[in-house]
């Protein structure tokens, strides 16, 4: 092996070593296994939101270049697809979605990698599930009756999905009755109009509602990025849904022309850090639509750990979206496993 | 959830060096050869400290060698159609990217920078490079018609960007038919060694790119050698200052890509998230071993402490460590005496009060490595603020208000490149143009790219890199083929034989007005009004014939001093739209117009020409202000088609205060040539007219004052020009200076513009002023003029 494998060694050698300690000066973040206390939300700060902008041209640079400043390969790399699926919200949301393939999925949910490969990889005592189902309303039910036993939540879109347009009571009906149901997170859509229009006292009313309504449940707010015309009005919704109180603030709804992308997540996440950095309140990050590989899955970590940090890499901080990628990741483990690359049918489907 | 390893192979390059015994020659004439010494010495990998390979030293023989090879197979290659070139240069383009990874590895190997810069940067630029040259070969003939090759070129780059300087030097200096002999820098010249092989292979005809290998003293003999016609060079400032002693005098042109202390303008309302990885590009790039880093981070007083808090969480987070290794951001240092240098600074910024940050975490022990270092408090007196640390440190100073930011950004005596960060499109586009450098990066830092060209102000250097500009700095205007227009060099030849050999039958235009004429006794002409001259003495001027015409003042240093301020005083003409400049010039032609017939007579007088000559010099005069008038709206820049979503403003920007030292003849049509074009384009200059003959330019001084001229934009100081000459190279104040007159005296002024390494344009040999193919156009508005490159990336 090259002498590019030196590990970075722990012995500081410099003349002057004036460490000061200002980095402390930063919030508290959780410890790993300290549960994070939820966003309690704030007041709406108009200043805060006039203040926010952003630099397409710059962001985009950091974004392309991102992934070409980190890569994680072999050993590190099959660890970070098994963590990749446990921040996985598995995910069906078709208008022909039936009992049967919402019963599917979440048997995958509890067995996302065949156990042979776990094995192989010496992880088969993880128990490794992923990180929540994600489903229309009408299938809650079925999905927590599928789950029960085990640790994976279920999540219901809601507020009138994907457009969010329906009148505001009968959004938050739907939001009481998933949580009725079962359901122990709800991922809510704004109303974009009201980024569009720069209406952030009722976009902040509207999500603030949204909050009240969910109780225990934990609110992940989706943007619709794909639909706020700017990166500018991404960072600025996002800033109103965090002071609304969104536990999680997440891109898409994965129905939109664009959704999930490098750039829009980079926004999103200095958004919470700059959330953290002001109030001291930690909000997780869920980008979803148009994830499907196992290395765009491996950028968005590499994203979250540079931007926000190692706590973030956990379930209870970050999500992904998705529904095809957990297949691509299997087919990743099989290949680091047997050195032969695999094929989708060799895994159980979603 | 740590990254782990993630080395790239070198096993490839470590099989190229086995092939060659990890032992070189130089290349010459298409083949490797062995150093006629046959001494060698040693390069390393910074990464490990460890040996790599032994290259030659190269010695007189060897550069005589080169020469002589590049010398043999110059006129056959600068004959070769342009298409003829470009195919060739698209060989080199498609070779490099053929091997791309190769070199990539190599670069990193040698050098230390990270696998991932060599592989997405300097690769990829330096193919770019030859593609976008291979363009200017084809089309050479028909965009460079009426210019030629200069010969042979010799390059010297430096060891930070080791191909890509290869590149951006062999290119334009390939397309444009010239040959070359190139030493790379001694700490890293493997890529091009690596690149000798490709082009042998390309099929480059032998001779035409020659390599020789060695340290400074290699250098010293290209650049000293009679039969190179110009010197490129990329490096120090001090080094700099050495080749333009050296090249003095002996007409080699001479392009300097030199040092820099960039400023990195924060202002309040930038996106500041992206200013920290703007920051991350400027000075962690490359270790911060680059010229145009971004090394003063100037910021808005209001948000300074945000900003530093930001930078400090970034560089918690950045990665020192094996250069190939894909996840680290920054490699070694490159040598263990640049690293002794920055560790020296450092310990001085200490030492002299600033703050002091590093990161908590620690670099490799083994290899040559230095960590991201933060300079708060920092004093503009302080060393760490005024030289190029040339190493991953970054200095930060606060501003108050927009004027204060260029005020600190320009207190320097470098001038390569800026960055200005604001969302506010009226603020960027109002600093950008006002600081002094060759390109600016509007919310962005360290863009390169062969269409816009790259290249200083100041004691950074002078020519561009890249672009149709840079292809001006490898060419040479075809003057012999054009048919000489005789009339005028008869004259011209004539005025220069003054007082020598008079001519009776001239003296007949003198009885015209000759003791009909009250006493005139013209003084220096400086900021708008006439002056004493500081010595108290005059000079007698005498006419064709002996007879004493007058007396000028004798003008000495403290005059050059006093009109290069008041010609810095009058630096708001640059600012004048060139329409309004357009009408003063056409109010001195007006105006010089209608005393024609008196300025006829004294030209006669002074030159022992006929009263003919002298009207036919008015009018030629009058032709030339015309001209200049009808360019002064017209030398505009252009917008380069950079590859991402931006546009790249290359503007055209005045020098600033020019000395200009008058040809001794003609005396009023040679003045005017060269102050033309110089105030048509927006710079302010201090004149020495010609020695024997500047009645008729001390006669211009009440044109200028009837011609809307603001004072102190043209000054005039008589007196012996060669010394007036010499105080203005010397004056760290003046940014250029045009010669015209003796060899001797060339030579001096050339040696003497060392000191802020001003821009000298001399000639000694002598020029059909006349003849406006010759005595006019765009070669004297180039020559007015520096490219200052904005590059604006925009999106909503």
């Amino acid at each position: 092996m090259s002498s590019a494998s030196r590990p970075l060694s722990a012995t500081p050698s410099r003349p002057v070593a004036l460490h000061a300690t200002e980095t402390d000066q930063r919030p508290r973040i959780p410890a790993f296994d300290e549960h994070p206390v939820r966003n309690p939300g704030t007041v709406l700060d108009l200043d805060i939101v006039a203040a926010t902008h952003v630099n397409r041209s710059a962001v985009e640079r950091r974004a392309a270049t991102l992934p070409a400043r980190r890569t994680v390969k072999k050993e590190w790399q099959a660890a970070w697809l098994l963590r990749a699926i446990t921040c996985m919200d598995l995910t069906t949301l078709a208008g022909d979605d039936t009992a049967g393939n919402v019963l599917r999925l979440c048997a995958k949910a509890r067995r996302p990698v065949r156990d042979d490969i776990m094995e192989a990889l010496g992880v088969a005592d993880l128990k490794l599930t992923v990180g929540a189902v994600c489903v229309y309303h009408a299938h809650v039910a079925t999905a927590v009756k599928a789950l029960s036993g085990s640790a994976i939540p279920v999540a219901a879109v809601s507020t009138g999905f994907p457009a969010g347009l329906s009148p505001l009571p009968q959004r938050i009906a739907e939001i009481r009755a998933s949580v009725e149901a079962g359901a122990r997170e709800i991922d809510v859509v704004i109303t974009r109009g009201h980024v569009l229009r720069g209406e952030w006292t009722a976009l902040y009313d509207e999500v603030r509602a949204f909050r009240e309504a969910c109780g225990d449940a934990h609110l992940k707010t989706i943007l619709g990025v794909g639909e706020l015309a700017t990166l500018t009005n991404i960072a600025r919704a996002s800033q109103v849904a965090m002071m609304a109180g969104s536990d999680v603030i997440k891109t898409s709804t994965g129905k939109e022309p664009t959704n999930a992308t490098l750039p829009v997540g980079l926004v999103m996440v200095r958004q919470i850090r700059d959330y953290l950095d002001r109030t001291g309140h930690v909000v997780g990050f869920k980008p979803a639509g148009g994830i499907r590989t196992a290395k765009q899955s491996l950028d968005w970590l590499i994203l979250v750990k540079e931007e926000l940090g190692d706590r973030w890499l956990r379930p209870d901080l970050f999500r992904f979206g998705a529904s095809g990628l957990l297949t691509d990741i299997e087919r990743q483990l099989e290949h680091f496993v047997t050195g032969r690359y695999s094929a989708a049918h060799r895994h159980p489907m979603v | 959830m740590e990254y782990g390893p993630a080395p790239e192979s070198d096993a490839a390059v470590r099989a190229w060096l086995s092939k060659h015994g990890a032992r070189f020659g130089h290349f010459v004439n298409g083949a490797f050869v062995p150093p006629h010494d046959g001494a060698h010495f040693d390069v390393h990998d910074p990464g490990t400290g460890r040996i790599l390979a032994q290259v030659a030293q190269g010695t007189v023989t060897d550069v005589n060698n080169a020469i002589d090879a590049a010398r043999s197979a110059q006129p056959k290659w600068g004959a070769l159609s342009g298409h003829a070139r470009a195919r060739h240069l698209y060989a080199l383009a498609r070779t490099v990217q053929r091997h791309a990874r190769l070199l990539a590895v190599a670069e990193s190997l040698d050098n230390g920078k990270s696998i991932r810069e060599t592989r997405d940067l300097d690769i990829p630029l330096v193919v770019r490079h030859f593609y976008h040259h291979a363009g200017w070969a084809q089309l050479f003939d028909s965009e460079f018609a009426g210019y030629a090759p200069l010969g042979v070129v010799g390059q010297i780059i430096p060891w930070n960007f080791p191909l890509l300087m290869l590149a951006w030097k062999v290119a334009p200096a390939l397309a444009a038919g010239n040959t070359v002999v190139l030493k790379p820098a001694e700490f890293t010249p493997l890529s091009a060694l690596m690149f000798a092989e490709l082009v042998r292979d390309a099929g480059l005809p032998p001779g035409v790119f020659n390599l020789v290998t060695g340290d400074g003293t290699t250098g010293a003999a290209i650049v000293e050698h009679p039969g190179v016609d110009k010197i490129a060079f990329t490096g120090s400032t001090e080094v700099g200052r050495h080749i333009r002693k050296a090249t003095a005098g002996t007409g080699k042109s001479l392009s300097l890509e030199l040092g820099g202390k960039s400023p990195f303008i924060v202002f309040a309302d930038a996106d500041l998230d992206s200013v920290v990885e703007g920051v991350v590009d400027a000075i962690w790039f490359n270790q911060g071993q680059v010229c145009c880093a971004g090394s003063r981070l100037l910021v808005q007083e209001g948000i300074a402490d945000a900003l530093t808090q930001k930078l400090k969480v970034r560089m918690e987070r950045l990665r020192v460590g094996a250069p190939l290794d894909k996840a680290v951001d920054m490699g070694a240092i490159v040598a263990p005496v640049q690293l002794d240098r920055i560790r020296e600074l450092v310990a001085q910024g200490v030492a002299e009060g600033a703050s002091c940050w590093q990161p908590t975490w620690a670099e490799p022990a083994e290899g040559w490595f230095y960590p991201p270092t933060l300079f708060t408090n920092v004093e503009p007196a302080a060393t760490i603020a005024q030289v190029e640390i040339f190493g991953p440190v970054l200095v930060t100073h606060t501003f108050r208000t927009p004027d204060e930011a260029v005020q600190l950004a320009n207190n320097t005596s470098y001038g390569l490149a800026a960055s200005v960060w604001s969302d506010d499109i009226n603020l960027a586009l109002d600093i950008a143009p006002r600081i002094k450098c060759g390109v600016v990066w509007v919310n962005s830092t360290n863009l390169f790219d062969a269409s816009a060209g790259f290249g200083g102000y100041r004691e950074s250097g002078f020519g561009r890199e890249g672009g149709r500009e840079g292809m001006w700095e490898y060419v040479k205007p075809v003057r012999a083929e054009l048919p000489k227009a005789s009339a005028g060099k008869k004259a011209a030849a004539a005025a220069s034989k003054n007082g020598s050999s008079a001519k009776a039958a001239n003296n007949e235009a003198l009885s015209d007005f000759s003791g009909a004429s009250i006493d005139r006794t013209p003084k220096l002409y400086i900021g708008g009004k006439q002056a004493r001259p500081d010595s108290g003495y005059s000079i007698a001027v005498h006419a064709a014939n002996g007879a004493l015409l007058g007396d000028v003042g004798e003008g000495n240093r403290k005059d050059i001093r006093n009109a290069v301020e008041a010609a810095h005083a009058a630096a708001g003409w640059a600012k004048k739209p060139g329409h309004a400049r357009a009408q003063v010039l056409y109010y001195i032609a007006e105006n010089l117009s209608a005393r024609a017939q008196e300025f006829a007579q004294r030209i006669a007088s002074q030159s022992g020409g006929t009263k003919a000559d002298g009207v036919r010099e008015v009018e030629a005069t009058i032709s030339r202000l015309f001209t200049y008038a009808a360019w002064a709206d017209k030398h505009d820049g252009a917008v380069h088609d950079v590859p991402m979503r931006a546009v790249s403003l290359a503007m055209h920007e005045p020098i600033g205060v020019v000395g200009v030292v008058c040809p001794p003849a003609p005396s009023l049509l040679g003045f005017v040539s060269l102050i033309a074009p110089l105030i048509a384009t927006g710079n302010t200059v201090v004149a020495v007219p010609s020695e024997n003959a500047p009645l008729a330019v001390t006669d211009v001084y009440s044109v200028l004052d009837t011609s809307d001229v603001p004072g102190g934009v043209v000054n005039i100081v008589t007196g012996r020009a060669d010394s007036l000459a010499e105080a203005l190279a010397s004056h760290d104040n003046v940014d250029a200076l045009w010669y015209v007159g003796s060899h001797t005296g060339a030579v001096s002024v050339e040696r003497a513009s060392i000191g802020n390494l001003k821009r000298t344009w001399t000639e000694w040999t002598p020029r059909d002023w006349f003849d406006p193919r010759i005595g006019e156009g765009r070669e004297f508005l180039r020559r007015s003029v520096q490219v200052k490159n904005i590059w604006i990336p925009y999106g909503a």
